[in-house]
């Protein structure tokens, strides 16, 4: 567990560091790239003053992490705030969306995996099949669209997008979900399948369970653990779609923040949402290590 | 059944109308004022977009793009990460430490954040678009391959080889790489579908190819801002960039199961 901890350390330095040299190897004059070529000389000095940008490359390195290390993440060059509190702001927005996301996902492809898995090669596992084949060919982008085109402007039942109503959330949690359920459910039944035919299956139907015993508390039990694992890696793929799907649908979250920052040329505030997407994604990955052998008792017992 | 190749078909299609429009005097640019967002016709299979440019010619442009993008990257990622991977594998000790240390920091960035932020540092473009795509796709091919040369080490044919006197070299050559080529493929294969989606997500947030020029990302964006009066343009997008897709994916999962890949 602890060596599993100290491992982070070196990723977590990494992934600081190759961040800070996104903004600060831009390619040119990272000052002009940001302010324009009709910024005038105060304005520029200002900003190379301020990002440090007239100290030599390490020096710089290391202001930025003692920084990172208090919490600081520097000033929006568009709204001069501190980047910390715009991202305070958009933060739940993201959260909301990727957790309800994420219980979409389950809630679909955990059952839809099971029911495949039990009818191996019979109609729903081949419907099952073909629908997880699909929607993994449908990039958030596509995907959507086409929820917004049925959904909110043919049957009329949800706002196309926006954050007014309660409702809003909908569209933009199912696009993210549908492909995080197709994932699921290939996995859920490659995993079902490799249980169902393992000895203790057979000993608890022998005893006499029903049907409903066997499957949910001994054959999914004994699958859900390569789920956790594949689940955990999958929710990287869900945050990275926040990009496009908050844009798609005008969801104020940490997503949006960062397509705006890149079209203001606001290089700190998209430094910063690359950054905390990739520590949450760490942190994340770490947690459901840990979940892992916390769940299961053969690693559990081993150590 | 006789759909069993239909995956293959897809691909030749797309693969041919991307170099038939480069022979062809297509024109993708072409701007009919008393066409916009005109419906689809027999004559104009996928109607005109929102300025009047047919699109069935802009999406082969954007295959062609898509193309281009994909084999480009493909090859340099591949060759990249094939030759880091062998080399870690291969030594081990603080060269292994060391490259896998930096792939799990690239690997902390989830799906294409990272591509997107550097198309964005890099600026608009073809080319910055290619190199965002590389720097973030190589580490897939380097993992793989090292983790396959790390149990090719033990197999007898490259100890006998070893004690033969082989280069190492030669070893990795000769006596590896043929060996690793269909873990190889399949994984090219499915990368290959995530750059399609990746070079689209790009263009779609205005950060690849460029208008007046054509891509299937940047088409959709269009498409999504006149979904209510013209739905056939995105659709259009959506289900060309869909059907290739599904087909590389299908082929890669056909690939796997014929050359009994596992994983």
């Amino acid at each position: 567990m602890i060596k599993r901890l100290l491992g982070v350390v070196p990723v977590v330095f990494g992934v600081a560091f190759l961040t800070f040299l996104l903004v600060h190897a831009v390619p040119g004059d990272p000052v002009e790239v940001m302010l324009g070529e009709s910024a005038s000389s105060a304005d520029r000095m200002q900003l190379q003053a301020d990002l440090g940008l007239n100290q030599p490359i390490y020096v710089q390195f290391g202001v930025y992490l003692n920084k990172l290390a208090h919490g600081d993440l520097g000033v929006s060059i568009h709204s001069k705030k501190p980047i910390v509190d715009l991202l305070a702001e958009r933060l739940p927005a993201t959260a909301k969306l990727a957790l309800l996301a994420l219980s979409f996902a389950i809630s679909i492809g955990l059952p839809l995996g099971i029911i495949a898995a039990l009818k191996v090669n019979q109609w729903p596992d081949k419907l099952a099949n073909l629908l997880s084949l699909s929607i993994s060919a449908m990039p958030h982008f596509w995907m959507g669209p086409i929820l917004m085109m049925v959904f909110a402007l043919w049957l009329g039942l949800l706002p196309v997008s926006g954050m007014e109503s309660g409702t809003a959330i909908i569209l933009p949690a199912l696009t993210l979900g549908f492909g995080l359920a197709a994932i699921l459910t290939r996995m859920t039944r490659a995993s079902m399948l490799e249980v169902l035919h393992e000895d203790f299956i057979r000993t608890a139907r022998a005893k006499g369970l029903t049907e409903y015993a066997v499957i949910l508390r001994h054959a999914l039990r004994a699958a859900l653990l390569p789920i956790v694992t594949v689940l955990g890696l999958q929710l990287g793929s869900l945050l990275a779609g926040t990009v496009i799907t908050e844009t798609l649908f005008s969801w104020d979250g940490v997503g949006s923040l960062l397509v705006e920052s890149i079209e203001k040329r606001d290089y700190p505030v998209m430094q910063a949402c690359v950054l905390v997407v990739a520590f949450f994604y760490v942190t994340v990955n770490l947690a459901t290590d840990i979940i892992y052998t916390k769940i299961d008792p053969r690693v559990r017992f081993a150590s | 059944m006789s759909l069993k190749y239909w995956s293959v078909w897809v691909l030749v299609f797309w693969g041919l109308a991307a170099i038939v429009v480069s022979m062809v005097g297509f024109q993708p640019n072409q701007i009919h004022l008393d066409l916009i967002l005109a419906k689809p016709s027999f004559v104009h299979l996928f109607g005109f977009d929102d300025l009047g440019r047919e699109i069935l010619p802009r999406l082969l442009a954007g295959a062609q793009v898509s193309l281009l993008v994909v084999v480009l990257v493909t090859t340099i990622t591949a060759s990249t990460g094939i030759m880091l991977g062998l080399v870690s594998g291969y030594y081990g000790g603080w060269v292994d430490r060391a490259l896998m240390q930096i792939t799990d920091v690239f690997l902390a960035f989830p799906g294409t954040l990272l591509a997107i932020a550097f198309a964005a540092v890099l600026g608009a473009g073809l080319s910055n678009l290619i190199l965002a795509l590389c720097v973030t796709s190589w580490v897939g091919y380097a993992r793989l391959t090292r983790s396959q040369v790390l149990s090719l080490r033990q197999r007898q044919h490259v100890m006998a080889a070893e004690s033969l006197g082989a280069s190492t070299l030669r070893i990795m050559l000769k006596h590896m790489l043929p060996l690793l080529a269909a873990p190889l493929l399949v994984e090219a294969t499915y990368s290959m579908a995530g750059l399609v989606i990746a070079e689209a997500s790009l263009s779609f947030l205005g950060l690849g190819i460029q208008a007046p020029d054509a891509s299937w990302g940047g088409m959709l964006r269009d498409g999504v801002r006149y979904m209510v009066i013209a739905p056939h343009y995105v659709l259009a997008v959506g289900l060309s960039l869909m059907s290739l897709v599904l087909a590389v994916n299908v082929l890669g999962d056909r690939l796997r199961d014929y050359l009994d890949v596992r994983g």
